[in-house]
């Protein structure tokens, strides 16, 4: 039965719908000015390129969903991967759709604004500060330059505040509704993106588990609910909260992986196994080849560790000083290193000992577990040999050599036995690319090991390796694994020549499984270190708050029209202010609560925790945690931290409006105070244009001008 | 307390048995076993006693067996016997830990005849004649004391006798903890005050109905002056200082609440608090520093660590009572101090920067050690030759060029990255003989001198400020890479505003031609030194950094006894020992702590469901003490970027060992929750039988890596450690 008349009421906050358009504005105009590579988009954009060719890669900065969300604003614009992005302020050529590439952080960034506005709703406090709170995230400059950029942050930010939101949004719905269920999936699917776009989303992602779980102890304790029920919303928040980002986390990997199936320039640092999963690069060179190492064949052998970089087993002719330059002496015999490239000299053969022949016989013999074998230098024919003389630069180990018989009663010892210490995932066999083996010394069961030092220039700066008889068990680097391999033929050194010269062929297609990939994706990011070094526009955590620093992000080519990470000075001081006042509130309130003399009504003082847990807490969260890192970190870390406290800054006021000023002239004389920050706000927000939007030009006079603080750096061209 | 005597006499007396059984001798059973049921009859106290006196008797005889084996050096024994060396022979050293552990050791040596000569120079030396075993004793002493201060501790927490012998018999029986009581090392003694002041705390806590009583004022100094000592040792000492500060916090909250009280008496509360456990403190540390450095007043390897006003203290020091050329003069060889502390003396030396380190010139930097590559020469903006008659002095504002005495290269600087600070320029040592070009000027600058002022040795603050670029000399105090020796970064920093950094001073001064004044340099004062060389220590601790290719032992691997430490001896002929924790008893105790977390979580959530447990108090309140006192002294170490030891973890394993105590005690009594008398009474025997079966044979088997092993190695053959080698990355 349809009911007439038809009705439909809508309402509209107009402050909301302004202070958004306000942000889309500030946000989104002139987005592809300047038409150059600015600050970090050198960094990401060499990702996105990849993403467009489907090219593999490893960016220890972040998990993969920032760089995918990127790469579909790339997508949607068209662009094909092919920019070379290699300096800040190389000018985009007219193939490169600007604008779609840096939409979506400013749509992120942008939406901010409004979520800001309503999450201060949420936190149960008036239009008026949700006005103010969206002003302050509005005005701010350095979160419209970070938001205008192909840069990370502003969608860092929108998911957390976005988590919180729908979060808080959930928590005061009544408890009768299911719909609040939508709410509070919204809320773990944010946390999985915000987690998934940067490291650093855990930080917040963490404060939300504490918030709700603090939620949940009270709904524990309301003893009028029955067990029954408890359980059920229990499960139900573990459930969105823990069981859904999580999920989704791994999600974004496995769109990674099985979107990304080429080979590229991080391959090297997989393992050859990972390698070979990839069109192209190792699988192209490993298709089938055979896969049961057998005595005759032929192999490249690869150290597992990739520190300092990733080599193989490598031999040349020409042999260890006879006197090292300490006065040290060494065997003489032939040099056994471990080289970066792939060279001919990388190739050795296996040996039966007790079988002159260096065929494969027909069928072959593979070699197993606890073998005992010799490796025969391809190119040389030496001996892979080992004993009890001191290895070049690791001393305390043993030297090992191509062995050279000089009559010297330094008899043989090139008998190595086979150990394969993945045999229970893998085989007994030993496997090509499969397997991980250690090669144990017969005679002195040390074990042949990368240590990782450069040889000097006798050794043409290649890796050493030596033998280690005190080794820790579960180092890496300990481990070879077979990498090319085929099956010799040839009997003749000459022949034999030939043959490790030609490439080798054959074809299998090898699968290892997701999760595989997916931990040892995981792991690498985790572990690979790069080199930390200072940047020029570094700073220390202690910096941000008094905002001692800045970044150049771009500087016009030819003018002085320039964009820095500037934050709105008066908007900081703000920020700073509150932080303080509520840390002191809180402590004058809690004391005196203690001794019985309740200030504020329960409810109020609800409020007031909540703001607090949300508030302080999310600034403590993203802050204190850089104070104890070791890593390079810019002020653009701050701004997360940042926008908590402009959440915090008028909803305190707020709440000393109405509950700590009693006479109406100290309200009348807080709101017009009030109003006139708002008003520096906006004027310093005028001010800084020039060095946020990068036009107009100043001179450099005016530029001087704007030098606030002494420690900024902000450039000049010498004309 | 009556009403736990009734529930807690059948536990404690059959303990009693138990452990008495399991002495060596069997004839202990018979004469202990009635006299330990008679006493259970009686108060809780004696029993309590009797098996006190039993933890003191293992504990001393374990820690005090075979002290003098090895009798070389071992391990860190050449770094603090070494100090203890120089306490004796009062020579002045640095170290990264305040003294009191060191004095200590020192005193102990002196005490027991050791005359302080021995070298100490590497591990494995044989002490041949020397008296160590005195030192040895000591530390092993205070070692002895933790398993009874733990004993104390737990049941001061739980009021139960089986959960302290628990918490005692894993300290006693755990090899690692053996080990370390053993030797000439800090642990023993940091270990004895944390102890000893989580004991006084507690036993304060218990206190409370009894305010400003003698006992309570007793234990609250107590608890003062153990921190002074924890801290006095090693900076770990810190970790159980906010241990107890968040007690007493804890403590204020809950008197703040107590609405008999008036705030006046609150007032007073926290007055003998922060008196007793701030003032107290504060003064016996800096108390330890003053003795520190009256003894030590003679010249040692030390000195260069510190400002020049410090050295001059030293007896032997080449500033000590020091005399040369009051001011600076041009034609003078002179050293070059940062006045930042621990700032270095500008450096050069034959080695370049490496490539892709701005220009490929000759390094320059800053160096903590006294080195005759330190020497620099002043000279005029062009001439090179030394003029006859008196030299004229440099004043402020003339321009120089500075010439590195060794290798002649003038300190020059230019618009190139400096190696670490990037936001500076990089300062290199540039020309050869006198010839070199425009960026080796620098104007000398006297600090808040005028133009013409003459430039006064060790006593003027000095800044060179580069004429080319305009940015003035500094130490950025960064240590650079293997290629730079690790010395200190020095470079020419644009920000010209005045930091010590930035400021030097001229140390020693040599010009023959001038007549060298006695100087009397201004004495610091004591608070000087002590900031001093507490920011000297603090640097020192930081630059310890793991380096490449070495082995770093990870935090994660200490709960689970990954791995040890040797001690002594590597080879199979050598007497070795291992410090490796008694995998049983480590193993149990981490065990514990998960099981500690799910009872918690289990009580808690009961409690605030509204059912009562028996036990929750006990749990919550002294497990949680003991929990705080785990996580404050091993979580701290995960964000830490210095070398870390496995060493690191005993202070933490002793509070999981009186956590697992507490623990599986309430464990067993819990089994009332589930099963019926008597069979709830059987599991509870049954479950202390076989874990105090468990961590004896365990002891039984593993022994020896405390007491010392030969032979071969675990994993060939023919080894008496054969099979015990459960975990690969064990090295014995």
């Amino acid at each position: 039965m349809l009911q007439l008349p038809l009705v439909v009421t809508a309402q509209v906050d107009l402050l909301l719908v302004l202070v958004s358009l306000l942000a889309f504005w500030t946000r989104l105009s002139h987005l592809n000015y300047p038409n150059a590579v600015v600050f970090d988009e050198v960094y990401y954009g060499q990702f996105v390129s990849l993403y467009m060719k489907r090219v593999f890669f490893i960016d220890d900065s972040g998990p993969p969903l920032g760089h995918m969300i990127l790469a579909s604003g790339a997508y949607l614009g068209g662009f094909d991967g092919n920019f070379v992005w290699n300096r800040i302020g190389a000018e985009y050529p007219s193939t490169v759709n600007v604008w779609s590439l840096r939409l979506l952080p400013a749509l992120c960034g942008a939406l901010c604004v409004p979520l800001v506005y309503l999450l201060t709703l949420e936190l149960k406090f008036s239009h008026l500060s949700a006005l103010g709170a969206a002003v302050l995230l509005l005005l701010e400059n350095s979160l419209i330059v970070q938001s205008r950029f192909m840069l990370l942050e502003s969608v860092l930010i929108f998911f957390v505040l976005l988590a919180f939101f729908s979060y808080l949004r959930f928590h005061n719905a009544p408890s009768s509704s299911w719909s609040r269920y939508s709410w509070l999936i919204l809320s773990g699917v944010s946390c999985g993106a915000a987690v998934g776009v940067k490291y650093m989303g855990l930080f917040s992602y963490l404060l939300l588990l504490v918030v709700a779980s603090l939620h949940t102890w009270k709904l524990i304790g309301d003893k009028t609910i029955s067990h029954m029920n408890v359980c059920v919303q229990s499960v139900h928040r573990v459930l969105c909260l823990v069981v859904v980002p999580v999920l989704l986390y791994v999600f974004w990997f496995y769109v990674h992986l099985s979107f990304l199936n080429r080979s590229g320039p991080h391959d090297q640092l997989m393992s050859s196994a990972f390698q070979a999963s990839l069109q192209g690069g190792l699988s192209r060179i490993t298709r089938g080849q055979p896969l049961e190492v057998a005595y005759g064949s032929q192999v490249t052998l690869r150290s597992s560790v990739s520190q300092p970089i990733p080599c193989w087993l490598h031999s040349h002719k020409v042999n260890y000083p006879i006197r090292y330059d300490n006065g040290r002496g060494s065997s003489h015999q032939q040099q056994v290193t471990c080289y970066p490239f792939k060279d001919v000299n990388n190739w050795w053969i296996i040996k039966d000992p007790g079988r002159q022949q260096l065929v494969v016989d027909t069928p072959p013999r593979p070699v197993r577990h606890g073998d005992v074998i010799q490796l025969v230098h391809g190119m040389t024919s030496r001996f892979l040999n080992s004993h009890d003389v001191a290895a070049p630069m690791s001393p305390h180990t043993q030297e090992v050599s191509g062995y050279i018989d000089f009559n010297v009663s330094m008899p043989a010892q090139n008998l190595w036995r086979v150990d394969i210490s993945n045999r229970e995932a893998e085989s007994e066999v030993w496997k090509t690319i499969l397997s991980e083996v250690r090669l144990i010394h017969v005679n002195t069961s040390a074990v042949l090991k990368l240590s990782g030092v450069s040889l000097p220039d006798w050794g043409f700066r290649q890796l050493e390796v030596v033998a280690d008889k005190l080794f820790k068990a579960h180092s890496s680097s300990l481990e070879w694994t077979v990498e090319e391999h085929r099956y010799g033929t040839s009997q003749e050194q000459k022949e034999r020549e030939a043959e490790l010269h030609s490439p080798t062929h054959i074809d299998v297609d090898r699968k290892i499984s997701f999760w595989a990939k997916f931990v040892e994706l995981q792991w690498k990011m985790l572990t690979v270190k790069q080199e930390e070094s200072e940047h020029k526009y570094s700073s220390s955590p202690l910096e941000w708050i008094t905002m001692e620093t800045n970044i150049a992000y771009w500087l016009h080519s030819s003018t002085n029209a320039q964009i820095h990470l500037i934050g709105n000075p008066v908007s900081w001081g703000v920020a700073n202010l509150s932080l303080l006042a509520y840390q002191l509130l809180a402590v004058v309130y809690l004391l005196r609560r203690r001794r019985g003399l309740k200030d504020v009504p329960d409810g109020v003082w609800d409020q007031f925790v909540c703001l607090g847990c949300v508030c302080v807490g999310g600034w403590l969260v993203n802050f204190v945690p850089f104070l104890l890192m070791d890593k390079t970190l810019f002020l653009y870390h701050y701004l997360p931290a940042l926008c908590y406290l402009y959440l915090l800054s008028p909803a305190l006021l707020e709440h000393a409006h109405t509950h700590l000023l009693s006479s109406v002239t100290h309200q009348r004389a807080l709101c017009v105070g009030a109003l006139a920050v708002l008003l520096s706000i906006f004027l310093t927000y005028r001010t800084f244009c020039p060095l946020t939007y990068g036009s107009p030009e100043l001179s450099a006079h005016q530029l001087q001008g704007l030098k606030w603080r002494d420690t900024w750096d902000i450039l000049y061209r010498r004309r | 307390p009556n009403s736990f005597q009734t529930t807690f006499t059948p536990v404690s007396k059959d303990k009693n048995s138990q452990t008495a059984g399991h002495l060596a001798g069997g004839d202990t059973q018979s004469s202990n076993g009635p006299s330990g049921q008679f006493l259970a009859r009686e108060s809780i106290e004696s029993p309590s006693k009797v098996l006190l006196m039993l933890v003191a008797g293992l504990s001393f005889s374990t820690r005090l067996y075979m002290i003098t084996e090895p009798p070389h050096v071992c391990w860190d024994e050449t770094h603090f016997g070494k100090m203890g060396s120089y306490y004796i022979n009062r020579t002045f050293f640095f170290d990264v830990h305040p003294p009191l552990g060191k004095m200590l050791i020192g005193l102990a040596g002196y005490m027991s005849g050791y005359d302080g000569t021995f070298p100490f120079i590497k591990p494995g030396d044989k002490y041949e004649n020397q008296n160590y075993w005195g030192m040895r004793g000591f530390c092993a002493t205070l070692g002895s004391f933790l398993p009874i201060f733990a004993y104390l501790i737990v049941l001061e927490l739980s009021n139960s006798c089986t959960a302290a012998i628990i918490a005692a018999t894993l300290l006693i029986f755990d090899t690692g903890c053996i080990t370390i009581s053993q030797y000439i090392l800090l642990d023993p003694i940091l270990m004895f005050f944390i102890m000893a002041a989580v004991l006084s705390m507690v036993k304060f806590n218990q206190q409370r109905y009894r305010s400003f009583s003698a006992s309570w004022w007793l234990w609250l100094v107590l608890t003062g002056i153990n921190l002074a000592g924890a801290l006095g040792v090693k900076f770990v000492g810190l970790f159980v200082i906010i241990l107890v500060g968040l007690n007493t916090i804890w403590d204020l909250w809950r008197l703040l609440g107590d609405m008999s009280l008036s705030l006046v008496d609150i007032a007073k509360h926290f007055l003998a608090r922060a008196f007793a456990l701030i003032l107290l403190p504060v003064i016996l540390y800096v108390t330890i520093f003053a003795v520190h450095f009256v003894v030590l007043n003679k010249s040692g390897p030390g000195d260069g660590f510190f400002s020049s006003a410090f050295q001059s203290r030293l007896i032997g020091n080449n500033l000590h009572n020091a005399s040369m050329p009051e001011y600076l003069a041009f034609g003078s060889t002179v050293t070059i101090k940062n006045l930042r502390i621990a700032g270095g003396y500008l450096h050069s030396h034959w080695h370049l920067y490496p490539e892709g380190v701005g220009a490929r010139q000759q390094q320059v930097t800053a160096y903590l050690h006294k080195d005759y590559n330190n020497l620099w020469v002043v000279h005029r903006q062009q001439d090179n030759n030394s003029q006859s008659g008196n030299p004229d002095l440099v004043r402020h504002g003339d321009i120089v060029r500075l010439e590195h005495k060794e290798t002649t290269r003038n300190l020059h600087s230019h618009l190139h990255e400096a190696p670490l600070t990037k936001k500076h320029f990089q300062v290199t040592g540039y020309g050869i003989n006198g010839t070199g070009d425009a960026n080796d000027l620098w104007q000398v600058e006297v600090c808040g001198g005028r133009k013409g002022d003459p430039v006064k040795v060790l006593r003027s603050k000095v800044r060179f400020l580069h004429r080319a670029t305009g940015c003035v000399l500094y130490s950025s105090g960064k240590t650079l890479p293997k290629w730079g020796w690790e010395q200190i970064e020095v470079t020419c920093s644009p920000y010209l505003k005045e930091t010590p950094s930035s400021q030097w001073n001229i140390e020693d001064h040599i010009n023959p031609k001038l007549p060298n004044i006695s100087l009397s340099v201004l004495k610091p004062n004591f608070l000087e030194i002590l900031l001093e060389s507490h920011i000297v220590m603090f640097r020192g601790n930081s630059g310890l950094k793991p380096k490449d290719n070495e082995m770093n032992s990870k935090p994660w691997h200490w709960p689970i006894n990954y791995q040890g430490l040797r001690f002594s001896g590597v080879n199979a002929t050598e007497y070795r020992v291992y410090l490796l924790g008694n995998p049983v008893v480590w193993w149990i105790n981490l065990a514990s702590l998960g099981l500690y977390l799910t009872m918690v979580a289990v009580a808690s959530i009961a409690t605030q469901r509204g059912f009562s447990l028996e036990h929750s108090l006990v749990l919550v309140r002294g497990g949680g003490l003991l929990m705080l006192g785990w996580l404050l002294h091993y979580a701290p170490f995960f964000t830490m970027g210095r070398i870390l030891y496995f060493h690191h973890y005993f202070p933490a394993m002793l509070f999981s060992s009186m956590l697992t105590g507490l623990t599986l005690d309430i464990l067993f009594r819990s089994a009332d929750l589930l099963l019926h008398p008597p069979y709830s009474y059987w599991f509870q025997r049954a479950g202390q039988l076989l874990l105090l079966f468990s961590i004896l044979y365990s002891f039984y088997l593993f022994h020896p890596l405390s007491y010392g092993m030969t032979g071969p190695l675990a994993h060939e053959p023919g080894s008496a450690m054969a099979d015990l080698k459960w975990m690969d990355s064990w090295e014995f």
